[in-house]
């Protein structure tokens, strides 16, 4: 159009004066939007003037039309190279950064060697605008970039003499690092480490954060290097950049790991780590946003540094809800016996306000106090108690919700506020609060007159109920049946036909048949299991699992660190990246804390978890002699209570179930051990299989568990000619004694019969010794012979020794043989990592006992060992070194709890075992001995 | 690094964008546009927003969005950081930062932006850089540049980029020689329906206005430094200094600049300058309730407190407000229930009140909430924390320049609860 063609003439003009104005038509032209490239080579002609002025606004023009016109812009490529050696450094530097900016692959060739003075360029001020040329060059095309040796050349600028060289270099190199995790390219040692902290005093608020961004990837030799590191970051927490400081907290989170904590200064830096983080709160929420949520992570790593601060998190009325809802989790986690008077006023006002999400939240906070601090369950409790009565729906709910954890806290203790919750019974509409209410008649019927009519009246629209609330109704029944048969036999035969029958949901079928069976074949079970004393739930559940806190804690301000995900979640594509850990402090070893790092709390999610209560079974194994053995089959019906229920059920259920025929015969499978492998996962494979698995590369598929090969236990000469080799074997969770009958006599042997000692485990067998023909002399034969538990105790010596009759027609014979405790492994040994850490705290370390494996030359030794039930919950690689945790579970309830150190290229491994009865220990160690290596 | 920006209205429209790298489209801030809807109020938007390939970092200033794009792991307080000092800017060429300011100077923003990053690095983002760089438009030149399409790019080369006080220009000259210090407090404080403090804190900053010819060297001392324990400096804050004898030594730049920021935290005793007495009830099964308001002063030593301004959020029930003020004057709107009430200065000696009646909804319940109570104002004269600033000395040059010290202390989250 006519403005082009003017506008083209001008430029084309003899008059320096003309032109320059016409180029400045053009750039207005440009910025507004209006499409001006048409102009481009008369523009490009204009490139070759003396006009400082002239020559920036041309550039701009090629940075913007460059990339739609590619050949055009090559004959810019001369200019650039003249500019590259003019005197000028600022013209240098100008040139060099535009280059940068022209994204047109044919052009990036010709300007490798311009680029190359200009990365040695005398002027630290082209120096620093050509270190992020190489960056940009890189997203260009990185081949060219490493064919080119820039990347040296860019790491060699972290030792420039000049800071601002020094931090656009890290700056460059870090970005360029993303997308090589592997390259090494910020190899750091301590000379590097000294000149980034000379430029770190002198350089923008920028490049401070891209040089504590990198500092904080460095590792100290000791602990010395790490204090003079720390005491030079220090200052930067005075920044008034925020970012600047939020990185300096990094570092130093990160460093004084290593630092003794005995040292003085270890204190001091606690001291100076708190006023620079409440001061962040003080900026602009978005900035508030993301250091609470940094804050969150701190106060879960080192919460003695904010613990008397709690009062910045009280939530101001204004703030923004996504700032209200992270200061509320910080308060609970700073909750403690001091201060928690304050934060309950403080969230008993929240639970008041507007905005509905928070006010949830609120009252949830409430209840996760009364579990976090004992001292004050009574008065949150009643705190509760008061937002009840204001009837405000989501309240009411919400408050129903957490007393239900608080009774499970604390049971027998509140149990006097059941009345009013029943009171509100008819309000509940959310599933979360129908399905606690439910939990709490049921837990309690016994203590509610009218149990049944309140559950009777959720049975009524059942089918409109979410599974939540229908397995809970399910449950909830059979527990009041079990504590008042009389009445509510109809009842739970309604909920039985509407959980099997009319459900579609298999979660609630499967209960609903599984509680139908125990019903009808024996309630004493049936009440042992449903009405088991419930395990006390634990303190904090949403914990971060400590593992990934450590790496978050080393990636403090980076949005790894708002999202609490680990950074591999955050990049692009499969591009990997290198796991950061906190270095080890110096002088404890890292294993003092590595069950907490080996454990894991669920994320929020997570159910709550449980502590098992070992006080009875510890009994059983310390007072072996003194009290009758204890048996897990059906007592003798001797009491009137329970022959009276069994009556009941007699009654009333069987015919009910015989009624359902397809159910019984598919129950019916509960009562004999399957015939293939379904009931644990891990049940042994033929061998075929076995080799096939094994080949698949362990990828966590169990591998059946040890059994050492046969022993010769009775020898011929001792027994009259009757030879006994054996040994132990547990296949779908059943202990076999495998035994060869061989007849070395002369006549026939006949009428073969076993019997035990007493022993440590109870062990005894669970059948007669099946010898179906009678044995001729030089015959020998295999004989399986399942084992039970439920024998009667006594404590051997070793405590794996087993004492065993024979009989046959010719005499009785006796010998002892030794059996691997492993056999005693039960499948569900498998410990919630949270037990495992509260357990592994709990046991004193007096319990501890270390053994050495020599030899050992394994790959999958977590899939071997599991095999044998002894189950990995936590691993995690500490300098090379691959530390296992682990938990068994023997047939007596006896839990033992391990940790096992392998070294990578050491073919001797260390297990330190941990149990409440460390007579166990031995045997256990010899069983890991005897596994890994075979 | 940083690589795109957007700037975002109130009614999601997007009106400019600037790319530093390759473009990316516009069709990424939907996924901000889903988060705005959600928000029930524009400040609710969070400010990390993730999408499949990029992530949105904004900041809401003067009711604009300023969403940059990211690709890769930056950390976020450098992408908030960063949009602030943009903001920043922008007020400082233009006077406000508005979407028709913005409008207006569309080519200087481009080449504001154009600086600020370089492939998303920081570049020059010091005012004092930026303005030798990019001549702020004035009325006139606003005008010569209509008429004639020419530019506001400087003809000179940064010459402070390579300073080793990157923050001060060279060649500085004035005929006047001055230097102004504001001390300035706000004072953030929640107290409780009886009058308790349960919170209170000070933000204080001092601003400068320095104009002093050549390449002055100030030292600033207190009166009683310790009050300072939690500080932020200005870059040219000589930390060592302050560790060692705690002055504040530096070379200034030229012109406005914060020389520091710090924090008295609620652990120290911090006075409250006035109280409110306040009751506000609503009576079972009565469509009136009762508003009754008396504010006075006290901790003030003295000075008066001035500019007040009373506002509430009334509950949801409220249909409206019947009040008598004793001085200034009320408005309560009944679609948002905001009550303001501009109070002025209190006179202690005749305390300011506001009482009447509330209407509410024939039948309604007792509204639940109780209303929180936002209170504003101004005490000249005064910094509420105690410091004073002892003296003012200035080296390296050999003029006497004019010094001047300000106080002031302001309300800043004042709430108080009913």
């Amino acid at each position: 159009n006519s403005e082009i063609f003017e506008l083209k003439a001008e430029l084309n003009s003899d008059k320096k004066e003309k032109k320059k104005e016409a180029v400045k038509k053009v750039i207005a032209s440009m910025t507004v939007g209006k499409d001006v490239s048409a102009l481009f080579p008369d523009v490009v002609n204009c490139m070759q003037t003396d006009n400082l002025e002239l020559k920036k606004l041309v550039y701009l023009y090629l940075m913007n039309y460059a990339k739609s016109q590619p050949d055009m812009a090559i004959m810019a490529v001369n200019t650039f190279v003249k500019d590259c050696e003019d005197p000028n450094p600022l013209i240098r530097a100008l040139a060099v950064r535009t280059m940068g900016c022209i994204r047109v692959d044919k052009i990036t060739e010709y300007l490798c060697e311009p680029l190359r003075k200009c990365l040695k360029d005398e002027d630290p001020y082209v120096r620093k605008t050509a270190a992020v040329c190489v960056a940009k060059l890189h997203d260009i095309n990185a081949q060219l970039v490493e064919d080119q040796g820039f990347l040296d050349t860019l790491k060699d600028l972290i030792s420039d003499s000049n800071p601002m060289v020094v931090a656009n270099a890290v700056a460059a190199l870090s970005e360029i690092a993303e997308s090589h995790p592997n390259s090494n390219l910020l190899d750091l040692n301590p000379q590097t480490i000294n000149k980034l902290l000379t430029a770190l005093n002198e350089c923008t608020e920028w490049g401070q954060i891209f040089i504590l961004d990198c500092l904080a990837n460095y590792t100290p030799r000791d602990d010395r290097e790490s204090q003079s590191i720390c005491e030079r970051v220090t200052p930067r927490l005075s920044h008034a950049n925020s970012a600047v400081v939020l990185s300096a907290v990094k570092v130093l989170m990160k460093f004084m790991e290593m630092l003794p904590k005995d040292l003085d200064y270890y204190g001091t830096l606690l001291k100076k780590l708190a006023p620079p983080l409440v001061t962040l709160l003080s900026a602009e929420p978005e900035l508030q946003y993301v250091a609470l949520r940094n804050i969150n992570l701190i106060v879960q790593r080192r919460p003695e540094i904010l613990k008397h601060e709690m009062k910045v998190f009280f939530v101001k009325y204004n703030d923004p809800i996504y700032v209200k809802l992270e200061k509320l989790d910080i308060m609970i986690r700073l909750a403690s016996q001091a201060n928690i008077a304050q934060v309950l006023a403080e969230l008993k006002e929240y639970a008041t306000e507007v905005d509905v999400d928070f006010v949830r939240k609120a009252v949830r906070a409430i209840g996760r106090c009364a579990i976090k601090v004992e001292q004050s369950a009574e008065r949150c409790v009643s705190t509760l108690l008061d937002l009840i009565q204001t009837k405000v729906n989501y309240v009411v709910q919400e408050a129903i919700v957490v007393i239900k954890d608080i009774f499970r806290k604390y049971p027998n203790k509140y149990e006097s506020v059941i009345a009013t919750l029943c009171e509100n019974l008819d309000s509940l509409d959310e599933p979360e609060a129908r399905a606690a209410m439910i939990w709490i008649v049921g837990e309690y019927a016994e203590r509610i007159d009218n149990a049944d009519e309140l559950l009777e009246s959720f049975l009524e629209g059942f089918h409109d109920e979410s599974t939540q609330v229908q397995l809970q109704l399910l449950t909830g029944i059979v527990k009041l049946f079990l504590k008042k048969p009389t009445e509510t036999q109809e009842l739970v035969q309604q909920v039985l036909s509407l959980a099997t029958q009319d459900s579609d949901n298999p979660d609630l079928r499967d209960r609903g048949y599984i509680y139908w069976r125990l019903l009808s074949t024996d309630p004493v079970a049936a009440k042992e299991v449903v009405l088991a004393e419930k395990p006390l739930i634990s303190e904090e559940t949403d914990l971060i699992e400590p593992t990934l806190l450590e790496e978050l804690i080393c990636h403090i301000g980076t949005l790894a660190s708002v999202y609490h995900k680990p950074p591999s979640a955050f990049v692009e594509g499969s591009r990997g990246v290198q796991h950061k850990r906190l270095p080890g402090s110096a002088g404890s070893g890292e294993s003092v804390d590595s069950p907490d790092t080996g454990s894991a709390a669920g994320v929020s999610e997570a159910p709550p978890a449980v502590i098992p209560s070992q006080g009875d079974l510890l009994g059983d194994l310390l007072n072996l002699d003194l009290t009758p053995p204890t048996t897990t089959g059906p007592p003798p019906p001797t009491s009137g209570m329970q022959m009276g229920a069994m009556d009941l059920l007699g009654g009333g259920l069987d015919s009910l179930v015989s009624l359902l025929y397809t159910v019984d015969s598919m129950a019916a499978g509960f009562g004999a051990p399957p015939a293939v492998m379904p009931t644990s996962f891990n049940a042994p494979v033929s061998g075929g299989l076995d080799d096939l698995f094994d080949l698949g590369g362990g990828v966590g598929m169990p591998m059946g568990s040890y059994s050492p090969p046969k022993t010769v236990w009775l020898p011929a000469m001792k027994a009259k000619g009757l030879e006994i080799s054996g040994t132990f074997a547990r296949r779908s969770g059943v202990i076999q004694m495998e035994m060869t009958l061989t007849n070395k006599a002369m006549s026939v042997m006949t009428d073969f019969a076993i019997q035990f000692n007493r022993n440590s485990f109870g062990l005894a067998p669970a059948g007669p010794l099946q010898v179906l023909t009678p044995l001729s002399p030089n015959q020998s034969i295999e004989v399986s012979l399942p084992l039970n538990t439920v024998g009667p105790v006594m404590k051997m010596e070793p405590l794996n020794n087993l004492q065993v009759a024979v009989k046959n027609n010719i005499d009785v014979f006796y010998f002892s043989c030794q059996y691997p405790i492993s056999m005693l492994f039960v499948e569900d040994g498998k410990m919630e990592r949270q037990v495992f850490l509260a357990t592994w705290k709990d046991i004193p370390n007096d319990n501890e006992s270390q053994f050495q494996i020599k030899d050992c030359h394994l790959n999958a030794a977590s899939n071997k060992l599991q095999g044998s039930n002894i189950f990995t919950i936590a691993k995690r690689t500490v300098e090379g070194q691959d530390m296992l945790y682990q938990s068994i579970k023997l047939t007596n309830g006896i839990w033992v709890l391990a940790e096992l150190r392998v070294q990578a290229g050491n073919p001797n491994y260390t297990v330190s075992l941990k149990c409440r009865a460390p007579e166990v220990s031995q045997s256990v160690f010899q069983s890991y001995e005897a596994v890994l290596k075979n | 690094m940083i690589h795109s920006l957007f700037l975002v209205n109130a009614s999601g429209d997007i009106f400019l964008e600037k790319h530093w790298k390759s473009v990316v489209s516009r069709s990424v801030c939907d996924y901000f546009f889903e988060a705005q809807e959600r928000a029930t109020e524009p400040e609710n938007v969070p400010p990390v927003i993730p999408t499949p390939h990029h992530y949105l970092i904004s900041v809401l200033r003067h009711r604009i969005y300023f969403v940059a794009v990211i690709q890769s792991e930056v950390p976020p307080l450098f992408v908030i950081e960063f949009l602030h000092r943009v903001v920043d800017t922008f007020q400082d060429y233009f006077g406000v930062c508005t979407e028709a300011a913005i409008k207006d100077n569309v080519v200087v923003v481009y080449e504001l932006l154009e600086e600020m990053l370089d492939n998303g690095f920081p570049l020059a983002t010091e005012s004092n850089i930026l303005k030798e760089l990019i001549k702020p438009p004035t009325i006139l030149r606003t005008m010569v540049n209509t008429i004639t399409g020419s530019t506001n790019v400087g003809e000179q080369l940064p010459t402070g980029q390579l300073s080793v006080v990157p923050w001060r220009r060279t060649g500085v000259k004035y005929t006047n020689n001055e230097a102004y210090f504001d001390v300035v407090e706000e004072i953030d404080a929640i107290i409780d329906k009886s009058g308790s403090t349960i919170t209170a804190e000070i933000q204080g900053v001092i601003d400068a206005c320095v104009k002093l010819t050549g390449m002055p060297d100030l030292t600033l001392s207190f009166m009683n430094p310790r009050l300072l324990d939690d500080v932020s400096f200005h870059p040219c804050v000589r930390f060592k200094r302050w560790e060692a004898e705690r002055i504040l030594s530096f070379i200034p730049p030229d012109g406005n600049f914060r020389l520091l920021s710090y924090h008295v935290s609620s652990q120290n005793l911090v006075a409250i300058p006035v109280y409110v007495k306040h009751n506000i009830t609503f009576r079972e099964g009565s469509s009136q309730g009762r508003f009754d308001l008396t504010l006075g002063p006290k901790q003030t030593m003295g000075k008066a407190v001035e500019s007040v301004l009373v506002s509430s959020q009334l509950p949801r029930g409220v249909l409206n407000a019947n009040l008598n003020p004793s001085q200034g004057t009320y408005t309560f709107d009944p679609v948002t229930k905001m009550l303001s009430w501009d109070v002025g200065k209190i006179n202690p000696q005749k305390l300011p009140s506001l009482k009447g009646t509330m209407s509410l909804q024939a039948g309604a319940s007792k509204p639940d909430e109780n209303p929180t109570i936002n209170i504003q104002f101004k005490i000249q004269q005064m910094a509420i924390s105690g410091l004073k600033v002892n003296r003012l000395d200035m080296y390296g040059e050999k003029y006497k320049p004019f010094k001047g010290i300000k106080y002031m202390t302001k309300a800043g989250k004042f709430q108080v609860r009913t």
